[in-house]
């Protein structure tokens, strides 16, 4: 029970290779001067750059931009995270809260942070799998026996994808579009078609194939999705914010469907309903 | 209402509504009981707490126990990385939501955060109060079923990793809780405590107290971690007005704190000096 040697070792210490700030003077990035070396990259570029400390060229950087812009940004303000933001416009709170919560919830189970980092986490295994020797179906059927589903295939509300169709057209003109992880994500859509699952890919295994084949890291690739819905969340809280408040698909009383304890009365032992004479 | 319209469904709320305006609630109903009729007035906050998770009142001990249990954790203190979290969002003049957005995300957390205490919930329903099945627990490395947002837990949950012995709020909080519950589980921590600590290799944590008294109150891991999360929210929310109050000049900032290993240094200017 020594745990707190790493306490004493860091007391106002802190090693890092991502950067700092020189007051007034300049600023480091990941080991590279920012307004000199890095001077003229793209946010895109630079948001890859402090993710992975590696640089991608202009073709890598238009289908890392092409998955946040055809696949993850709908201005829906139904859709649960963009939802978040409508609701914090129409109850007249700021934007960066709205923003702030919205993609903390996008950190979600049916879509968004499990679903991005469950794709691409199967592809690595099912690639390692197959390398050794495995059968594809075997993998298949052994991830859906222990996971009750395979992230990438199936989609809540309906079982087709209109995103796969527009990204892979991108990744194909940009030369992305038969990678050996795009290719193994096609291969278990075929598999799953086949048997008796019947499940289409969606968005989720095509993007995390795409990002595989580009060299990212699991960890990676959850960080570069965790800002991928914020377009589509801003038009839903200004519409939110511009219009009246409250407005923002109110529910009447009735809309309540209670289905619990019938009423009753409370026995308290506790002394709180004394009233200052 | 016509029948085709989408509802919200619930055990917890029921509303009638005013009679001039369907959206104004005339009376509103938890679990049953008249809110505004009835409990106010009548029912401590913590026992409505209690209601509000579990639909029905808690006995006197039950509402002692989450009584002490709300008082040992509302405030960790301004060491705390989530009372930082509040604290820096308040020296900065940030607004006061996103104080408690930064506990609530800081405070989530495997190490001394809710999600650690949702862990150890589920430790106590795995190993019960069976020291041997607990002894086996501690000695293997815990490993997440799937890939996860959350990162791989890095020390048996409900333990101090950064500890040398059980810190004495731990161990005064563990004493007074564990009399006062209903449940099995805060005695038998209070008895066992040496053993698990020489199992994990490991102090208790205050985070393995709190998981013992909700498993004790009958919470399942969801509701304690999110009561860990609101119950945090006191201490958070005084420390970051103070430090509003007292502004970003008299809070620390690690001025040479920073140790850069990759440093390129200043650029040179043209004329060949460099550009400090």
């Amino acid at each position: 029970m020594n745990g707190e040697q790493t306490l004493l070792d860091n007391e106002d210490r802190w090693v890092t290779g991502m950067g700092a700030w020189f007051p007034g003077e300049r600023v480091v990035f990941r080991g590279k001067d920012l307004f000199n070396e890095l001077n003229g990259i793209s946010w895109m570029g630079l948001l890859l750059y402090g993710i992975t400390g590696r640089s991608f060229d202009d073709k890598q950087l238009r289908l890392f931009e092409g998955i946040w812009t055809i696949c993850t940004s709908y201005p829906d303000p139904r859709l649960w995270n963009n939802r978040i933001a409508a609701l914090a416009g129409t109850a007249r709170s700021t934007a960066a809260l709205a923003i702030g919560a919205a993609t903390m919830a996008s950190e979600a189970s049916i879509y968004g942070g499990r679903p991005v980092v469950r794709s691409i986490d199967f592809l690595f295994r099912a690639r390692e799998l197959l390398q050794r020797g495995a059968d594809l179906q075997d993998v298949v059927a052994t991830e859906l026996k222990s996971c009750r589903g395979i992230a990438g295939y199936g989609r809540p509300l309906i079982n087709a994808d209109e995103r796969i169709k527009p990204m892979l057209a991108l990744a194909e003109e940009l030369g992305f579009g038969s990678g050996a992880y795009v290719k193994l994500a096609f291969d278990i859509e075929r598999v799953l078609l086949q048997g008796r699952w019947r499940f289409k890919m969606n968005i989720a295994a095509l993007l995390a194939a795409l990002a595989a084949d580009q060299g990212l890291t699991r960890q990676a690739y959850y960080h570069f999705m965790v800002l991928c819905f914020s377009a589509g969340m801003f038009p839903c809280y200004a519409d939110a914010l511009n219009k009246p408040e409250g407005a923002f698909f109110p529910f009447r009383c009735d809309r309540i469907d209670y289905k619990g304890c019938s009423r009753r009365k409370w026995k308290s032992s506790l002394k709180t309903d004394e009233v200052k004479q | 209402m016509s029948s085709d319209k989408e509802t919200i469904r619930t055990r917890i709320w029921d509303e009638v509504p005013e009679p001039d305006n369907p959206f104004a609630a005339a009376s509103c109903y938890c679990a049953g009981f008249d809110v505004y009729g009835d409990l106010l007035g009548k029912i401590s906050w913590v026992e409505y707490l209690y209601l509000l998770f579990k639909l029905e009142p808690p006995s006197a001990g039950q509402a002692g126990l989450l009584e002490g249990l709300a008082v040992a954790i509302a405030n960790p203190g301004p060491r705390d990385h989530s009372v930082r979290a509040a604290m820096n969002a308040g020296v900065g003049g940030s607004s006061h939501a996103a104080c408690l957005a930064a506990t609530l995300a800081v405070g989530a957390g495997q190490a001394g955060g809710a999600h650690e205490v949702a862990l150890a919930m589920d430790v106590w329903r795995a190993c019960g109060r069976d020291l041997n099945t607990w002894t086996g627990h501690l000695s293997r490395t815990p490993e997440a079923e799937q890939a996860d947002v959350w990162p791989p837990a890095e020390h048996p949950p409900g333990f101090d990793p950064r500890g040398v012995s059980c810190a004495t709020p731990v161990r005064r909080s563990l004493e007074y809780l564990s009399v006062r519950s209903d449940g099995d589980n805060l005695p038998w921590l209070q008895q066992h405590r040496g053993e698990l600590e020489r199992a994990a290799g490991l102090p208790l944590a205050m985070t393995g107290v709190t998981a013992a008294a909700l498993v004790d109150l009958g919470f399942d891991a969801p509701q304690g971690e999110m009561l860990c999360l609101l119950l945090r929210l006191p201490g958070a929310a005084a420390h970051a007005l103070e430090q509003q109050g007292y502004g970003y000049k008299k809070y620390p900032f690690f001025k040479d704190g920073l140790d850069l290993i990759n440093d390129p240094g200043p650029v040179p200017r043209g004329d060949g000096r460099a550009s400090r």
